[in-house]
């Protein structure tokens, strides 16, 4: 994709500044065109027919009623649906097989795994003949007893298995007993509800074939997983599939892995040889798109007397499906956090007959610095020291779960700059002691934390003879910003104004990168951008010295040597090229996993306001701290953090998806029910960047996309129990459990 | 949804005869419910009579004082009247409670009243329900209640009326005039709505060929003192777990009348007689409030999920009767 860049002020360096998205106009005027809005002739609509059990087999299928529906095509079923290969199992080491959300061959198989997999899929001329249909498509079905009630469940739980990139445990000591020896101690329960994806932009697919070519208009978080992934459910070449995802409505994590909506919509492009769309109903997302499970979680902190900590234990049940599922490392925080002579921390899941899990909106440590964040400050206010202090006496020198170095830790500096900011000193320590009127008042403090990582993108960059600059590079744009970033940062290594600098993305034709995930994507890509920049620069400067140009403009340089441009190319997207890709990030990643403990922090401080009658709870004013190594753009950072703070407070305060315990049935799939926080549940939020550079980081920044809502509930829940002394360690954290 | 044939009228004539020569027509107003309902599958109706056209979009001041209020005002514009404003405050307040700006500039008063239970279970359609198919059972019923009925619930269905609207209307007497081919009657409020008994499925007195035309609140002196209180599960835009609607005058330290009806606790706006019994005549104080409460609430019964609501419904009681004392009708 192309986008023409606004004019910044020349001449300066810009990253560091607060640019305005380059997509803004685009998409505040409506011309930013959508997965779901690619004008094609001939285009069909395609729409689910949803399982209404969650386990059992189909014994018939009756689609009479729905074909005879006027402008129906199709209706395809396991019966009649075309060639679809399997998905290939989960491997640590391919990537390429995270793609795969489930390993259901969807409309080739009878069996049904979940209440809402798909079972059905009409297409028609158009989208209200395809809803009308779906509705008619009569299914019968064998039931087989199912797993769906987490709580009934929850003791069937097995060990989680680790992997390279997801650990599942640690022991350090024997933290059982020293816990058991501590004079000061808390053993705590924390509940938490099954979560969903709620992006603004339901996730769409616009599919053409054209012979063994596909294309496809995706709203995905992965274009390269996504590639390759329909190449091998359809059998064709790599080379023979075109993802595009221009502008992607929201990913959240929702759209990281392929779901059934982007398989069945090329299936159907296939079926009828014609261009097919899908939006999922927003219903359909929660049917068809994994996300967070229930989860329960028991943290238990021994300190002494002086309220060093003695022993840290932490031990997580969450639910994985008998399909497959990508588990959350809910005990990734306590690794982390604080220093303790002794830790434990283990994960348990049970297969239950859901949709599998999926990443969900900082997965790992979203939950699971709630349980953690709130224990400790139970386990202050048992020491008697203000929950602040208590966490910078037990602030760790080294990573406690191994030892490493740190590569930057900041926490202390953002603790102290928010209790500044925010007014932590009035804060009066006794619960309940707080009041305005008939509100009860409370403060908070919790910790942001989410790990910094990097993965591999490939990317081109050229420079022209007129001083343009063009940027290539398959990464996504999921609306935070990312292209602005990344032409802030070729403006400044190549010393030409931002306006200079295009940046083409979001086209898996563009050299290949690495999903925009685990807050992995503007490192990443930085990576790869500023090498390319450098070997530019190199080539410039020896083009210089040839020609008799050094310290003219890089323009002046390339019209002497004749050239119309230059473009230098990292990284490769040929087989051999791949392979070589994966072998050198393998191999960084590993080196940099044994050096450094590297990650992104925060101090989130919150007053929140309960009213005494009716147990309503107002989050009254939020100060966020971040210590996220360098800030390539205030803008679209603070409101990216703003953003994910608003996502802790929905966590916090409302979202619960209503699983029947019953029957596994969804009962809240909509906008209406499934209670995001609205406009008047945020108050104002002010976020600060501490902007220090991480030495061991490209540019020395680290992701921001997830820690923001870290620590949220945890803050909130700790500022509930300060207002009215009460301990709500069940979310979602509503009116009924203050009463 | 299922495809439906569409017809749109221009006078009030037209549109009864068009509802009775169609046995499966719905008359359409704002549509901010019934649409929803038909691409859920739960309402499909083979004709939509558009009435948007009608002329009964009047606000106009009765002799006794009163308010006359044509069936298609839309929410938005009730709610900012002056009249509505400065006599019925809770009426212009619990409107300003319900929905959205966007939807309470769409939806209608007719349509506000006929608005359908948000029961989860009634919206899903593969989960049996007694009213969208009679005798099929209730699977709210052990299911998730947090929204359900405490008071007037049956065995056969435990689902609330969800407006916020009718409950200030309830309080204040309102009754409702309907049209059919057959003539004009008047329906008090209080009786529009029925009880689910073992006939969940017929929700109103409302005929099937009958259409609501007007919305008549009898002048009530003790409104201008009034306030809706409703508690729900986010600031905005969320249906109430307990709303009340309430209007008190004091003289002399005692409570000379009152007006109470509460909200989001059964399956239809609900008038606390009992409650405006216990407090009439009685010192308007905390403890008489809580004597109120009690009242309104003696036959109130949880289905689990929902057992807070009893306390919640008699707090929330008590505090908007102690905020009306204290702080008048301000919003």
């Amino acid at each position: 994709m192309t986008e023409t860049l606004p004019r910044a002020g020349a001449g300066d360096p810009v990253v560091g500044r607060p640019i305005d998205r380059v997509d803004g106009p685009a998409k505040t005027t409506g011309a930013a065109v959508y997965s779901a809005e690619v004008a094609y002739p001939d285009l069909a609509y395609a729409t689910l027919v949803p399982a209404t059990i969650s386990r059992g087999r189909i014994t018939s299928i009756d689609t009479a009623a729905a074909t005879a529906v006027r402008g129906v095509i199709t209706v395809l079923t396991h019966e009649n649906a075309p060639e679809l290969k399997p998905p290939q199992p989960f491997n640590p080491f391919n990537f390429a097989t995270f793609a795969a959300g489930t390993q259901v061959n969807y409309l080739k198989t009878d069996e049904i795994f979940w209440d809402g997999q798909p079972v059905a899929l009409v297409v028609a001329e158009t989208l209200e003949a395809a809803h009308e249909a779906a509705a008619l498509v009569r299914v019968a079905y064998e039931e087989r007893p199912s797993a769906v009630d987490f709580a009934a469940e929850e003791g069937n739980a097995q060990p989680q298995k680790a992997n390279m990139v997801l650990p599942s445990g640690a022991k350090k000591g024997d933290a059982e007993a020293a816990f058991a020896a501590s004079p000061v101690k808390v053993d705590l329960r924390f509940t938490t509800p099954p979560h969903n994806h709620n992006a603004i932009e339901p996730h769409a697919t616009t599919a053409v074939w054209d012979g063994n070519r596909l294309t496809v208009h995706d709203s995905t978080q992965s274009i390269d997983w996504l590639r390759t992934h329909l190449a091998l459910r359809f059998d064709v070449q790599p080379a023979n599939v075109r993802v595009v995802s221009t502008y992607v409505g929201g990913g959240f994590g929702g759209k990281s892995v392929v779901w059934a909506g982007t398989i069945l919509t090329a299936l159907a492009a296939r079926a009828i040889d014609r261009p097919v769309r899908m939006m999922l109903t927003r219903e359909a997302v929660y049917h068809t798109v994994g996300a967070r499970g229930a989860a329960t979680q028991r943290v238990a902190l021994g300190a002494g007397e002086d309220g060093r900590l003695t022993s840290l234990i932490h031990t997580t049940v969450a639910r994985t499906s008998r399909v497959g599922g990508l588990p959350e490392t809910l005990t990734s925080p306590s690794r982390h956090l604080y220093a303790t002579p002794t830790m434990l921390l283990q994960q348990h899941l049970v297969e239950m007959d859901l949709i599998p899990p999926s990443p969900m909106r900082t997965p790992s440590e979203g939950i699971g610095s709630f349980a953690l964040e709130s224990a400790i400050d139970e386990l202050a206010y048992q020491v008697g020291m203000d929950p602040i202090r208590f966490r910078m006496l037990n602030e760790p020198a080294t990573n406690p779960v191994d030892g490493k170095a740190f590569s930057r830790r900041w926490l202390p500096e953002a603790y102290a700059l928010g209790a500044e900011q925010f007014g932590w000193s009035e804060r009066t320590p006794e619960p309940g002691s707080m009041r305005d009127g008939r509100w009860l008042v409370g403060m908070g403090v919790a910790t942001a934390f989410h790990p910094a990582q990097q993965m591999a993108a490939n990317v081109t960059v050229r420079l022209s003879v007129d001083g343009s600059v063009v940027v290539r590079c398959a990464f996504q744009e999921i609306g935070v910003g990312a292209a602005t970033v990344q032409a802030q940062i070729a403006a400044d290594a190549l010393g030409v104004p931002f306006e200079n600098v295009r940046v083409e993305y979001g086209d898996s034709d563009l050299p290949s990168s690495a999903a925009a995930i685990g807050s992995v994507q503007t490192a990443t890509v930085a990576n790869s951008l500023l090498e390319g920049c450098e070997k530019l620069k190199k080539r410039l400067r020896s083009l210089a010295r040839r020609h008799g140009t050094t310290g003219q403009s890089h323009g002046e340089t390339l019209a002497r040597a004749g050239l119309p441009s230059l473009e230098v190319a990292i990284g490769s997207d040929t087989r051999v090229g791949k392979v070589t890709g994966q072998v050198k990030f393998f191999t960084r990643f590993l080196r940099e996993q044994r050096r450094w403990m590297k990650a992104a922090y925060g101090a989130h401080f919150c007053e929140v306001r309960i009213d005494q009658d009716t147990g309503e709870v107002r989050v009254a004013r939020w100060t966020g701290v971040f210590d996220f190594g360098r800030v390539i753009n205030t803008k679209t950072a603070t409101s990216q953090l703003r953003g994910g703070i608003i996502a802790g407070i929905g966590m916090a305060l409302g979202e619960e998806t209503l699983v029947d315990p019953r029957n596994g049935r969804i009962m809240n799939p909509s906008l209406a029910e499934y209670h995001l926080p609205v406009q008047a549940d945020i108050p104002q939020i002010e976020v600060m960047c501490l902007d220090e550079p991480d030495p061991t980081m490209p540019l020395g920044l680290t992701g921001i996309g997830e820690v923001g809502p870290t620590g949220v509930a945890a803050a909130i829940a700790n500022a509930v129990h300060h207002a009215t002394g009460k301990r709500i360690r069940d979310l979602p954290l509503t009116l009924d459990k203050l009463l | 949804m299922k495809s439906f044939s569409y017809v749109a009228v221009s006078d009030v004539e037209d549109a009864v005869r068009a509802i009775a020569a169609e046995p499966n027509a719905k008359f359409l107003g704002g549509g901010t419910n019934l649409v929803d309902l038909m691409r859920e599958n739960v309402e499909r109706p083979d004709v939509l009579v558009d009435i948007t056209r009608l002329p009964l979009n009047g606000i106009e001041e009765l002799p006794d004082s009163g308010i006359r209020i044509g069936a298609l005002v839309r929410n938005s514009e009730l709610a900012a009247h002056p009249v509505i404003r400065t006599r019925y405050p809770m009426l212009s307040q619990a409107i300003l409670h319900g929905a959205s700006a966007q939807l309470r500039n769409m939806a209608t008063v007719g349509g506000n009243l006929m608005q359908r239970t948000r029961c989860l279970y009634f919206y899903d359609s593969a989960s049996p329900c007694n009213k969208r198919e009679q005798g099929s059972g209730c699977t709210a019923i052990g299911g998730f209640t947090r929204g359900h009925a405490i008071l007037g619930a049956s065995e056969h269905c435990i689902a609330t009326h969800p407006s916020d609207m009718a409950v200030a209307l309830v309080a204040l007497d309102a009754v409702v005039e309907v049209r059919s081919e057959h003539g004009t009657r008047r329906i008090p409020l209080a009786d529009f709505h029925r009880l689910p008994g073992s006939t969940p499925h017929i929700e109103t007195e409302l005929a099937p060929d009958e259409l609501i035309t007007a919305v008549e609140v009898p002048g009530v002196p003790v409104a201008a003192m009034s306030r809706y209180r409703k508690v729900r599960d986010r600031a905005s835009y969320a249906f109430a777990l307990v709303s009340v609607a309430a209007a008190m005058e004091v003289r002399d330290g005692r409570v000379s009348a009152v007006r109470l009806a509460l909200g989001g606790v059964a399956p239809k706006p609900w008038r606390a007689h009992e409650a405006e019994e216990a407090l009439l005549g009685a010192p308007a104080t905390e403890e008489s409030f809580g004597r109120a409460a009690d009242a309104a609430l003696a036959s109130a019964v949880g289905q689990g999920d929902n057992d807070f609501k009893i306390d919640l419904a008699r707090r929330t009681l008590v505090a908007t009767l102690r905020r009306l004392l204290t702080e008048g009708s301000a919003a």
